[in-house]
């Protein structure tokens, strides 16, 4: 029983209260990339979900076998084989999505996220916990990266997945869709503010 | 055994890179075809597109047989090659040849109304990275019926307006030869005019340099295809010629 906690601890805590992007502020390079739209930030949260929690998976299943010395490397490896298959299924299946991605599925491999999950979980953790970790990590990133992708997408574009949510009534009435949004400064900011709401929430994680 | 060892820590790295190697090129070779399809369908999409078509989800590649009627390549004198096919061309590597030595695509899109339109690819450098895109003339060879522009990695909201139709369909109607004299479409700021009366359409405020390397990628890409054009254009009787000037 004791160890079911644990693992849904493993799982839901990474969502909010050690929340990998907003607490632990890792893989913005990302959130500011992918974000403008709100679909490619789906896919990119679905990429990395993937990536992290296989990684995970296969990094803790030889975590014995790995000789110290070159463990990063190792981890390289599998990241990076994964993120290149990722890659081509998105080519293969999902086109227009991974169109628009472009590099950034690649630049998957240099995400903070993943290394900082393997080397500090995967690599001392049993294959099943450390699933769960890269699940609730790639969680916690795919949310705020859908987030911040909803809010950009709304106001810079007006629409949400490419359909029109403002109605034209307001755009008759001399509403202009906010350009500032689609820039890229404008997804640091809304990060800033999905970390000040969500601070003010959870009180013992701000700091003196 | 010694986890720590030399030896141990280079067959490892060997295995490792393998098995990944392996994974990688099964992949690779598994979703190849279904990879092609996609890009094959992007690029008719776009095609389709400067003829201002549509298709609808799934039937792109129905749809270019039935809309491009005809495809082929010519050379900068007009002249059919023969053997060429011209969804074949790599247009990306043809612009750096001279403008003499160019295989030139020319797709033939006939419309539901019957008209003949011909598609002419571009290709050109924007501000951070490669701009394309495809331009249909009426059968006149002078008259532009629709332009699709797109783009790799232009600035959003500036740059990248490139391929919003607010930017394309300004070309429509333009025409590329007044007077007998050839000049394609030329790309200006909002508000100004070429000096020489050359058609022309606004630029991208913010955009400058993406707008300009559409300027000088019609000029560079549709320049080869002037004697093709003219020749298209010898052929309109000139009763329909004229109606087009009265326009």
């Amino acid at each position: 029983m004791a160890e079911k906690i644990k693992n849904t601890d493993v799982l839901f805590n990474p969502l909010s209260k050690n929340n990998p992007v907003v607490v632990q502020v890792l893989g913005i390079c990302s959130v500011l990339a992918v974000t403008a739209k709100l679909e490619p930030a789906i896919v990119m949260g679905i990429s990395v979900i993937a990536v992290l929690a296989f990684a995970n998976v296969i990094i803790s299943l030889i975590r014995n076998t790995i000789p110290t010395n070159i463990r990063i490397i190792v981890q390289l490896v599998v990241v990076a084989g994964l993120v290149v298959i990722v890659d081509q299924v998105l080519k293969a299946y999902a086109y227009s999505a991974s169109k628009q991605l472009s590099v950034f599925i690649g630049l998957i491999i240099t995400n903070c996220i993943l290394m900082g999950r393997l080397e500090a979980f995967a690599m001392g953790n049993r294959p099943w916990p450390s699933f769960l970790d890269g699940v609730g990590n790639g969680l916690g990133y795919a949310i705020i990266l859908v987030i911040v992708g909803f809010f950009r997408e709304l106001f810079g574009s007006g629409t949400l997945l490419g359909y029109h949510v403002i109605p034209q009534w307001c755009y008759d009435n001399g509403y202009v869709n906010n350009g500032l949004m689609i820039l890229p400064p404008m997804a640091l900011i809304v990060v800033a503010c999905i970390i000040w709401v969500q601070r003010s929430v959870n009180k013992d994680l701000q700091e003196d | 055994m010694n986890k720590q060892s030399n030896i141990y820590t280079i067959i490892y790295i060997i295995v490792l890179v393998v098995l990944v190697g392996t994974a990688l090129a099964a992949t690779s070779l598994a979703l190849k075809g279904r990879q092609q399809e996609n890009i094959d369908a992007d690029k008719m999409n776009q095609i389709l597109a400067a003829a201002l078509i549509t298709p609808s989800e799934g039937e792109t590649v129905a749809d270019f047989n039935r809309y491009i009627t005809e495809q082929y390549v010519i050379n900068a004198q007009g002249e059919r090659i023969e053997g060429a096919k011209a969804f074949d061309v790599n247009v990306a590597n043809e612009i750096k040849e001279p403008a003499d030595r160019r295989q030139l695509p020319v797709y033939v899109c006939t419309t539901l109304d019957g008209s003949r339109k011909y598609i002419l690819p571009v290709y050109g450098a924007g501000l951070w990275g490669p701009i394309w895109g495809y331009v249909a003339f009426n059968s006149d060879g002078s008259t532009i019926y629709g332009a699709y522009f797109a783009h790799q990695g232009e600035t959003p909201g500036l740059g990248a307006e490139i391929e919003k139709p607010a930017f394309s369909d300004q070309f429509k109607g333009k025409q590329v030869i007044k007077d007998g004299r050839f000049r394609p479409i030329a790309v200006v700021k909002a508000g100004q005019q070429p000096l020489d009366g050359e058609d022309y359409v606004d630029g991208i405020s913010g955009g400058t340099i993406t707008s300009k390397g559409v300027g000088s990628m019609l000029d560079n890409c549709l320049v080869p295809y002037r004697k093709f054009l003219q020749s298209l254009s010898d052929q309109q009787t000139p009763n329909t010629s004229e109606s087009w000037q009265k326009r």
